[in-house]
């Protein structure tokens, strides 16, 4: 393979600074001493981060993302794992459609969800709860652990399950000390996927979401409608930090290519 | 149990309960939401469940809606053209570095993705301000006299979108260079044939459904973005996401706002389809 001329490097090096750029100047404005938005000269302070504790409702609306996130992303993959199965191994009527019809909250936009989800929920009372937030999150991450696990369940020998069921195994055993074992990297990458899908969905949970029950996404974009400021910067870079460090446990886990490009290990 | 018996019913058993749950909260709320559409509203009798075209009629006739749309449509045009533009080479880049450059270059560019969109586009707020980054670096090096307006244009939202969209179209065409033989590219350059012709005559054809199905994606996300326009475009500079959301929870006209919302589903849906149709019939053979 040839490779990369200089003009290429630099494009790429311009490239990666363009991307990183919005990035890096939230976590510095976070850091400024000042009471408006600058970034720090020769004071860096910590004044901003401090000021995050003084509003309660970041920290709520964050603790309440994350059970969000553990809640929908569990019994998203709950739903995933057998679907994924029959969709891996059976060819029944209906499969085609159905997998589309899996897939398809990848395709509706979420702001058309969203739209939905009020209508919906608004009539049968669930509006503005937190168990209607849970039901829209499922839907809205279930691609994605659905994908994942797809890919690991092509993987595995079908004779290995064979060789358990010849030896007497029930189908449950099976599936809890054969399949499951096999799969559990797809199921894994799968729910952590998403789970940080759910964790920074706005646009259909802006729509669904009530000041008492609310994510720190929309909270954040709540926020920085009426104003923009330090504070503001500050609750992002501990979000962009915060990512960060999974960012790099999952590559270390996974391999973040496996895990967007979908094939998953195994 | 029979195993011919257990075969045929074993799948429904398996995707039965992922079945029920988007019956009932993907088709219901979808259909509900497309009847709403059709529905009558009025300041004082609010959502009246008449049907009517009164909606619709209302979007195609008045030119706010239409100027609405034609600029959704714009920043769509303009975020997958940029996209495509710069992703297509920096993928091609990314797939000629080494392995060790290429993880760490992936953290850079991938990792993004996962970092919440309000976050990424608050950085383009700060960035794109007319005290902003940006501007001072611009004028610092001569290259214009007075700030830029990058904030509350359509120019500052196709920016941040390109940011915020561009990764999948990296993925997308990234993941069609995988596949590629790098036999084929050495034959070529055996054959005397210089880089840029390599590029257009043998590269490019073969990653062009990759970039169709990246720029499907990366337009369908820009035409029904919501966050990126509502902060860089503010309050004036209205997309169709953020027109839908105004009707909804500000004017409170929800059949109004449901029919916003059908109609950029439709012409999403015809679009992926139609794309869809075309890369499996026109470069079937690619994927063999």
């Amino acid at each position: 393979m040839s490779r990369n001329g200089p003009f290429a490097i630099l494009f790429h090096t311009l490239f990666v600074v363009f991307m990183l750029a919005p990035l890096v100047v939230v976590c510095l404005v976070a850091f400024t001493p000042e009471g408006y938005l600058s970034l720090p000269g020769r004071v860096w302070s910590l004044r901003w981060f401090r000021a995050i504790l003084d509003y309660p409702e970041f920290l709520r609306a964050f603790r309440d993302s994350l059970w969000l996130a553990a809640l929908s992303s569990t019994v998203a993959i709950g739903l995933a794992v057998p679907a994924a199965l029959a969709i891996a191994r059976y060819r029944f009527p209906g499969r085609e459609a159905m997998t589309a019809l899996f897939m398809s909250p990848l395709m509706v936009p979420h702001v058309v969800l969203g739209i939905a989800f009020l209508r919906f929920f608004t009539q049968i009372g669930l509006s503005g709860t937190f168990l209607g937030l849970v039901l829209s999150h499922i839907i809205v991450i279930i691609p994605f652990a659905l994908r994942l696990v797809l890919a690991a369940s092509y993987g595995i020998d079908r004779r290995i399950e064979h060789a358990a069921v010849s030896l007497g195994a029930s189908p449950a055993v099976v599936f809890r000390r054969v399949t499951l074992p096999l799969i559990l990297p797809g199921v894994v990458s799968g729910w952590l996927l998403a789970a940080i899908n759910s964790f920074d969905e706005v646009t259909m949970t802006v729509f669904i979401a009530s000041p008492a029950t609310t994510t720190l996404p929309v909270r954040m974009f709540l926020y920085i409608q009426d104003n923009i400021d330090p504070l503001i910067a500050a609750v992002s870079a501990c979000l962009i930090a915060l990512t960060a460090i999974l960012l790099m446990a999952l590559d270390r886990l996974f391999g973040l290519d496996r895990l967007f490009v979908g094939t998953g290990k195994g | 149990m029979s195993p011919d018996a257990s075969a045929r019913t074993t799948p429904y058993w398996l995707t039965g309960p992922a079945l029920a749950v988007f019956l009932a909260l993907v088709i219901i709320p979808l259909g509900m939401t497309v009847l709403l559409a059709f529905y009558d509203w009025g300041q004082y009798k609010g959502i009246v469940a008449e049907f009517t075209l009164k909606n619709f009629r209302e979007i195609f006739s008045d030119g706010y809606f239409l100027e609405v749309f034609l600029r959704t449509l714009r920043i769509s045009v303009l975020v997958t053209l940029f996209a495509i533009l710069i992703g297509v080479p920096e993928a091609y880049i990314l797939n000629r570095m080494s392995p060790a450059w290429r993880g760490l270059c992936l953290l850079a560019i991938l990792g993004p993705l996962l970092v919440s969109v309000v976050a990424r586009t608050l950085g383009w707020a700060l960035l794109l301000g007319s005290n902003g980054l940006v501007n001072r670096g611009l004028m610092a090096l001569g290259l214009i006299g007075q700030p830029l307006e990058f904030m509350f244009t359509e120019t500052g939202v196709v920016i941040a979108l390109v940011h915020v969209l561009i990764p999948l179209m990296i993925l997308a065409v990234w993941a069609s260079l995988q596949r590629l033989d790098p036999q084929i590219e050495n034959a070529a350059l055996s054959l005397g044939a210089s880089r840029l012709t390599i590029w257009r005559r043998v590269i490019l054809p073969q990653i062009v459904p990759g970039i169709l199905s990246g720029g499907v994606i990366v337009f369908a996300l820009a035409a029904s973005a919501f966050a990126s326009p509502a902060i860089i475009g503010g309050r004036r500079l209205k997309v169709a996401a953020t027109l839908a959301y105004d009707e909804f929870l500000n004017t409170l006209n929800w059949p109004l706002g449901a029919a916003v919302a059908v109609l950029l589903l439709a012409a999403l849906m015809i679009l992926t389809i139609g794309t869809n149709r075309l890369v499996e019939r026109r470069y079937s053979q690619v994927f063999e």
